[in-house]
């Protein structure tokens, strides 16, 4: 199922997350290319929503229907917020802040999995 | 003259995202908790919906400036530093009334234990605000 594509999606987050944090290490703000990597997460995001919604439709049974869907659809806001806060003011710390949102990423997608694979909560 | 208490600025703007990661976690969770299987453990699962509130609020006072949400965000923090301190405690010794994980069960290990660590260094981060404003 979703297995193959939620790796895809927390190797991308993860590997986002790690340019973030060496670029704030260097003292840099938000550059393009690392928000260009950030759309790129979000872009997986939604899709991952798609298959999600799909795989529902065709009889897939997580171990949390509410949970599931509240993973699938809350991921969608983590990066666009994050990027909002992070841009207000710019800074070194705007760009952890851009890696923490990429962690979150990572995080809801190892719990969508697990959900999917029949944990309940 | 910068303005008073500024806790959304710098450093700051990474622990307001970092709480606000968690206001949403724990929101969610307490809802689903709540209108799924209240009657289970209604204790663990109050609690749960505390914790929260106490979160939304500290990520709303912290984001703010001045000295009225630096007060609101102490009292939240110190109040949150006690609920992961005596709920961790709970947990663990009452296995029972905590069946599935809150936030703060077992000091929040269920989060890396970052709900442990989260109160202690936004209250350093109040303390380093409060005294920046008085110099």
């Amino acid at each position: 199922m979703i297995s193959g594509f939620a790796v895809a999606v927390a190797v991308a987050s993860l590997f986002v997350a790690a340019w973030s944090f060496l670029l704030a290490a260097r003292n840099r703000e938000p550059q393009r290319a690392l928000l260009a990597g950030l759309a790129v997460v979000e872009v997986l995001v939604v899709a991952q929503l798609v298959i999600g919604i799909v795989l529902l439709i065709g009889g897939g049974h997580p171990g949390n229907l509410v949970t599931f869907l509240a993973y699938l659809i809350g991921a969608l806001v983590i990066i666009p917020a994050g990027a909002a806060w992070a841009l207000a003011e710019r800074s070194r710390s705007s760009t952890v802040i851009l890696g923490v949102a990429c962690i979150a990423i990572s995080v809801m997608v190892l719990r969508l999995h697990e959900i999917w694979g029949g944990a309940s909560a | 003259m910068p303005e008073p208490r500024r806790t959304a600025t710098g450093p700051g703007r990474i622990l307001v995202a970092v709480y606000a990661i968690f206001a949403l976690a724990a929101t969610s969770r307490a809802a689903v908790q709540i209108s799924t299987k209240f009657a289970e453990a209604p204790l663990a699962y109050v609690l749960s919906a505390v914790a929260a509130v106490i979160y939304i609020v500290a990520t709303v006072a912290l984001a703010r400036s001045g000295s009225t949400p630096w007060r609101v965000a102490l009292v939240c923090l110190s109040v949150e530093l006690l609920g992961v301190l005596t709920i961790g405690t709970l947990s663990v010794f009452d296995r029972k009334a905590f069946p599935d994980a809150t936030v703060w069960s077992g000091y929040g290990e269920g989060y890396l234990f970052i709900p442990l660590v989260l109160p202690v260094i936004g209250l350093l981060w109040l303390r380093r605000t409060a005294r920046v404003s008085q110099a």
